[in-house]
């Protein structure tokens, strides 16, 4: 009985990794196409979580979590265009503080928007509750969103693997240089990446706020665990990144089941053994311009 | 690159400035008439949204003094600033005595930052009154004689939900499984509720402690799945409240839950249709008392949304500060401890009023269970609850529910 008790928290760790997946998956496309660590990615995905919330009102919760990523989406033109595009060549420090300070600014300013109290968040009725299959009790609402992440991983995968604008964006990571002297301008890849990754987060804010609280302060606790999981994976893998985020959610689910009181402690402890082992992460590549 | 570095430079700078106007409350010194008021509360962090209604109900109350001439002839002010944790909340405090010359210190909600108040307070011996806090530790064992305690403390709250359930046979031979909050208020309402299921024959099974920074709660409600209770109970606090509540609707468990601490914020942030249970209140916006009506109208009226229980208790705590300081014709901390302690009654806008019980300095008062109102009867969003009837009962002694002398080690 109890491997089975363990098997279920292994099974629901995969389902939470996949909640993880969307923000971490974002946060290494723009690190492996600009070298910048975006810290403001979590506020983009509490505006996503926000702007789902104002559209739900008037138009519903289908309208909300469609429309308002790609509304942030679009937020994420003007952020790549005018604040990031100027760090890619500049020394990384430079970008990591800047983009502190914007997730700083966005945190406060969802505040004196939205103000400090959580805002009330439901999902239509028709998506609670649990699915139980044999001994395992799954939520609904999470084999849904678990769907939609499946989806939208192999897309993305689609796009960097099967198009030409993935194959520019490979090379481009590579060997920009290279890129250049090909006649190609890396410049709309970059926004287009961005939009991209900014989309996905603001996509995982609008999932997932009906079922974690809506606060100003929301950014800043999802970015310490999509840095986590994108450093295990190694940075700018796309398998890496995948890989940890099923990782960290089978290892603190197993870790709550054994263990309670170490359970949030547990997937730093994760970070801390792949770097000793691994430095790079999991299936870290090397990409040259940032030896 | 020159202009890299300077744009990158202007941009941090921006950044930064930004920030810092925004994040850093400014300290205005006021002439020496004024009589300062030192508050500490959470604005950030898991209990973040209940420090905004705490500053505005505080702020509210300050105004309402003010306009009517002060406090004997001086006009208070009041600086409030993020308490964050309880090492900022005691470098804070001593800095509010010692710089900017506060005559009392007011606020707080968590009991981990009240505890660390309470004992800058005493070594300077200035008066602390501590608001929002509830550990019974901070009125029993770490009690001492500068601070002084407004909010109910744990032991209440689980007698006051354990009373509507011991009413409805869901105690005696029952199995409980609770989750409780990994800080010294968790633990402390743990052990409360221990008490009182030990003293009513309910047996507690299983208790898992949950960090404050969690936010997905899932594979605690498959362990609690497992070891199938009859009852699930909440010892939780703040946003913890919240996410378990979305989560418990969102796995559709089929156990009841109670829980021995809410706070109508995190209820609201809940959304509609996902709360259920008992839960305990101090007081509620739909209480049905005179005082109480025009303070929600007030509030509601400047806000734009009803007060939550935070807002009311930081107002009634400044109007029994000035009360006390006006009856006291002092703000000499002796004198306002001596005036507490000889038990003068405060309106606190409920149907009874309250006073402090001279040996642990507790504000004795109601307190209320409430449950979820039936779907399709909550007249807008801030609307579901349904207020249980006050506990002491009328005719019971407000002490009936509290620790007595002899649960409570606090000597002072």
């Amino acid at each position: 009985m109890q491997l089975v008790f363990l098997l279920e928290q292994v099974v629901n760790g995969l389902v939470l990794g996949g909640y993880y997946l969307l923000i971490a998956l974002g946060l290494s496309l723009i690190f492996s196409v600009g070298g910048v660590v975006n810290l403001a990615h979590g506020a983009f995905y509490a505006l996503g979580a926000y702007g789902s919330l104002e559209i739900a009102k008037y138009f519903g919760f289908g309208a909300g979590v469609v429309l308002s990523p790609i509304a942030v989406a679009m937020l994420g033109i003007l952020f790549e265009r005018f604040l990031l595009r100027r760090f890619y060549a500049a020394d990384p420090i430079l970008s990591l503080l800047v983009t502190f300070g914007l997730a700083m600014v966005a945190e406060q300013s969802i505040r004196m928007i939205w103000g400090a109290a959580p805002l009330a968040a439901s999902m239509p009725a028709g998506l609670k509750g649990p699915v139980i299959v044999g001994d395992f009790l799954f939520s609904r609402y999470r084999l849904l969103l678990l769907a939609i992440v499946a989806a939208v991983l192999v897309g993305v995968w689609l796009l960097l693997r099967r198009t030409s604008f993935g194959r520019v964006v490979r090379a481009g990571i590579q060997r920009p240089d290279m890129v250049a002297v090909l006649g190609i301008r890396l410049e709309p890849y970059m926004t287009a990446i961005v939009v991209l990754g900014v989309g996905m987060a603001a996509m995982a804010g609008a999932f997932f706020a009906p079922i974690t609280i809506v606060h100003p302060a929301m950014g800043a606790e999802i970015i310490t665990v999509a840095f986590v999981v994108v450093v295990i994976g190694g940075l700018g893998s796309f398998w890496g990144v995948v890989l940890a985020a099923l990782l960290v959610g089978v290892v603190r689910g197993s870790t709550i089941h054994f263990l309670p009181a170490a359970g949030e402690a547990s997937m730093y402890v994760l970070m801390f053994l792949v770097l000793m082992l691994r430095p790079r992460g999991l299936l870290g590549e090397r990409i040259e311009k940032f030896e | 690159m020159t202009s890299t570095t300077r744009r990158s430079l202007v941009a941090g700078g921006a950044a930064a400035g930004g920030a810092l106007a925004l994040g850093i409350p400014s300290v205005v010194r006021g002439q020496s008439d004024k009589i300062r008021i030192g508050h500490l509360t959470p604005m950030t962090g898991f209990l973040g949204a209940l420090g905004e209604y705490a500053v505005l109900g505080l702020r509210m109350a300050e105004e309402e003094i003010n306009q009517a001439g002060g406090v004997m002839g001086r006009p208070l002010e009041v600086i409030s600033e993020d308490s964050i944790n309880p090492a900022t909340a005691a470098t804070k405090a001593q800095r509010m005595f010692e710089r900017d010359g506060a005559t009392v210190l007011m606020g707080e909600i968590s009991s981990a930052s009240a505890l660390a108040i309470a004992q800058v307070a005493a070594r300077n011996k200035k008066l602390f009154m501590s608001i929002g806090a509830r550990s019974d530790t901070l009125r029993g064992k770490n009690c001492n004689r500068y601070t002084f305690h407004v909010d109910i403390p744990n032991t209440v709250m689980v007698n006051a939900v354990g009373k509507a359930l011991l009413r409805d046979n869901m105690v005696k031979g029952k199995r409980f499984f609770s989750l409780t909050a990994d800080y010294v208020f968790g633990h402390d309402l743990l052990r409360a509720a221990k008490t009182f299921f030990a003293a009513n024959q309910g047996n507690l099974i299983g208790d898992e402690l949950v960090a404050t920074d969690v936010t997905d709660f899932s594979p605690y409600l498959l362990k609690i799945r497992q070891s199938r209770p009859d009852v699930v109970c909440s010892n939780l606090a703040g946003n913890q409240v919240t996410n378990l509540i979305k989560q418990y609707a969102e796995f559709g468990l089929p156990f009841p839950i109670v829980g021995f601490n809410l706070n109508t914020a995190d209820a609201w942030a809940a959304g509609e249709g996902n709360l259920s249970g008992t839960w305990p209140t101090v007081w509620h916006h739909d209480l049905d008392t005179p005082g109480s009506k025009a303070f929600v109208a007030a509030f509601t009226k400047k806000h734009g949304k009803p007060p939550e229980n935070h807002a009311w208790i930081e107002y009634v705590s400044l109007k029994i500060m000035a009360q006390a300081m006006n009856e006291a014709q002092a703000t000499d901390t002796e004198k306002l401890i001596g005036f507490f302690e000889k038990g003068t009654e405060f309106d606190i806008l409920k149907a009874r009023k309250a006073w402090f019980r001279s040996w642990d300095h507790q504000l004795m008062q109601e307190a209320y269970p409430f449950s979820v109102k039936p779907k399709g009867q909550a007249k807008d969003k801030w609307d579901f609850l349904a207020l249980g009837q006050a506990v002491p009962g009328p005719q019971e002694s407000l002490e009936a529910l509290a620790p007595t002398r002899e649960e409570n080690p606090c000597s002072m």
